[in-house]
């Protein structure tokens, strides 16, 4: 056993043993128990229920609004963190302090909101519709949904490592003959990708598994604007207990495939 | 000779035009994302409260099945912040202040509730502890109620608050290291008076940061309170639901007066984290 108490600092027995009967008993227990349950399905009937084409499609419309929210998060947060972290502007201030308005406000409020203002008849809705364009009851709505709840996620992780990039360092490579594309290529970007990267998954595992704040902008159409945690709801509330288990299962299998995939991809990156 | 420091002057002119004409963008679309993406949502919610006057809001927000959510609401915030404030001191105390084998595993599971749906966070409550679930029989034998009432509620809303003050208070006390600690248990301090007198003058501003964004994730949660509560209005709505039971009734004025009264609440909440985030700086 390799460790190292503080030998003067008392509570590491009182402390860790805490913390583990806490995560057990309200987190891993739990979330084993629905393992546990998953397991009383046979692969055949397990794969007869993810494989189901309405799953399939809740799956994919999930995932890929979910994906399209972070990415325009990583550029538009990209923008916002640059804009409050090198400039001074009237204003930055209020901007500052309201990024963090998605994580405050609930998501259900959030979500009639959005829904009020992109519907056909509302207002932002109404201009869409000028140009063709139909937000709300689509997966555009989803994506705009997802994007208000996971705006402040790439944000607030790039701000900090954006202030510590020192300016020299830039002043430095445009002195020595680089090229403002050059400089984000060589010295800005380097130094926020990984940053980056956690803000992205971030946003997109919240995203993935958001509910309040899509259901009311998505209009719930089984195939095409029905995401995949409504699905669990409609199982739940048909009392299928059995489908509600697979379908958990598979989002959560999925979403931690896919983030690990992103922490290797951010290691790779830290390592060259 | 001099031809060349006019070239390079030149040069050094139009980037430092460029670099305007770049700081210029981005100011004008961070104000164009505040204004469409953070301020509209908030003017649409208040507008649609107050589109029949202020009586017929102040009647949504004082009519008894909202005032027993807001309770509702209040309770479950009340006993699930606490629950997760000395948690999350704990795990902090462990995980900064001692090395042992596995830390960052036990950091990894810290964080798992965030990458878990809200709707499943419920779902496994409800297959432990439902009619059908792995001790419900049990629970009914002995006339417990957990599902459909407010200990489902708490439940379901510590899950999904576990990590706040933990993920807080941890990179801030690793930061600080132990030896204020050290020092103070060598002048004879014992461990509580080591943690209240020295700890937690320290980490006091971290800590209300996590409780405040805490707060706001547990008065707002929606998912996972809509699968275990049952919606049983004025007994096991919250507050956030009977936004969703009013809009769902076509009952929007209503359902935005209440929004608002939530709203109002979120912005208490973005004050006190801003205050106590100059404070930590």
């Amino acid at each position: 056993m390799s460790r190292s108490i503080s030998p003067v600092i008392p509570g590491f027995g009182l402390t860790l043993g805490y913390t583990l009967v806490y995560l057990s008993l309200l987190v891993l227990i739990p979330l084993g128990a629905m393992f546990v349950h998953a397991a009383q399905l046979s692969w055949a009937e397990f794969w007869s229920i993810v494989s189901a084409p309405r799953v399939q499609a809740a799956l994919k419309l999930s995932f890929a609004t979910a994906f399209a929210a972070a990415a325009i998060n990583g550029i538009i947060g990209t923008l916002l963190a640059w804009a409050l972290v090198r400039y001074t502007f009237p204003g930055r201030k209020v901007i500052e302090a309201m990024i963090d308005l998605p994580f405050a406000l609930p998501t259900a409020v959030a979500g009639i909101a959005l829904t009020a203002l992109y519907a056909p008849s509302g207002m932002l809705g109404q201009l869409a519709a000028s140009w063709g364009v139909k937000i709300a009851y689509t997966p555009i709505g989803i994506t705009l949904a997802l994007t208000f709840v996971t705006l402040p996620f790439v944000v607030r992780t790039l701000q900090p490592v954006l202030a510590d990039i020192p300016r020299e360092v830039e002043e430095a490579a445009a002195c020595l003959g680089a090229k403002p594309l050059q400089v984000f290529r060589h010295v800005l970007l380097p130094a926020m990708l990984p940053a980056w990267l956690t803000g992205f998954s971030l946003a997109f595992a919240r995203g993935v598994g958001e509910y309040g704040s899509v259901i009311f902008i998505a209009g719930n159409m089984p195939m095409k604007t029905e995401i995949l945690p409504l699905l669990i709801m409609v199982k739940l509330d048909q009392y299928d207990y059995h489908g509600a288990t697979a379908i958990g299962v598979l989002m959560l299998l999925v979403s931690f495939i896919l983030l690990l995939l992103i922490n290797l991809l951010q290691r790779q990156i830290a390592k060259s | 000779m001099s031809s060349i420091t006019l070239a390079a002057g030149a040069a050094s002119n139009a980037k430092r035009r460029g670099n305007a004409i770049g700081r210029r963008v981005l100011i004008v679309s961070a104000w164009l994302v505040f204004a469409l993406f953070l301020l509209l949502p908030l003017l649409i919610v208040v507008s649609e409260a107050l589109k029949h006057g202020i009586g017929t809001f102040l009647a949504s927000v004082f009519e008894a099945d909202a005032v027993a959510a807001l309770q509702l609401t209040l309770l479950a915030v009340g006993i699930s912040v606490p629950l997760n404030l000395i948690f999350g001191v704990a795990a902090a105390w462990c995980v900064s202040k001692y090395s042992f084998r596995g830390k960052s595993i036990l950091v990894t599971l810290i964080d798992l509730p965030f990458s878990v749906s809200p709707v499943i966070a419920g779902l496994i409550y409800v297959l432990l502890f439902g009619a059908q679930g792995f001790i419900g029989p049990w629970l009914r034998a002995h006339d417990i109620q957990i599902i459909f009432a407010l200990p489902g509620i708490v439940l379901a809303t510590v899950f999904v608050t576990v990590p706040f003050v933990a993920r807080e208070l941890i990179p801030l006390m690793q930061g600080q290291g132990t030896q204020e600690e050290e020092a103070a248990r060598l002048l004879g301090a014992n461990g509580w008076q080591m943690f209240w007198h020295v700890t937690l003058p320290n980490i006091k501003w971290g800590l209300i940061y996590g409780v405040v964004l805490c707060t706001a994730r547990a008065m707002g949660e929606f998912g996972a309170v809509s699968v275990v509560s049952g919606h049983i209005r004025g007994y096991t709505n919250t507050l956030p639901l009977h936004v969703e039971i009013l809009y769902n009734e076509y009952n929007h004025v209503a359902a935005f007066s209440v929004a608002s009264l939530l709203l109002l609440l979120a912005l208490v909440i973005l004050l006190v984290k801003q205050w106590s985030e100059s404070r930590l700086k």
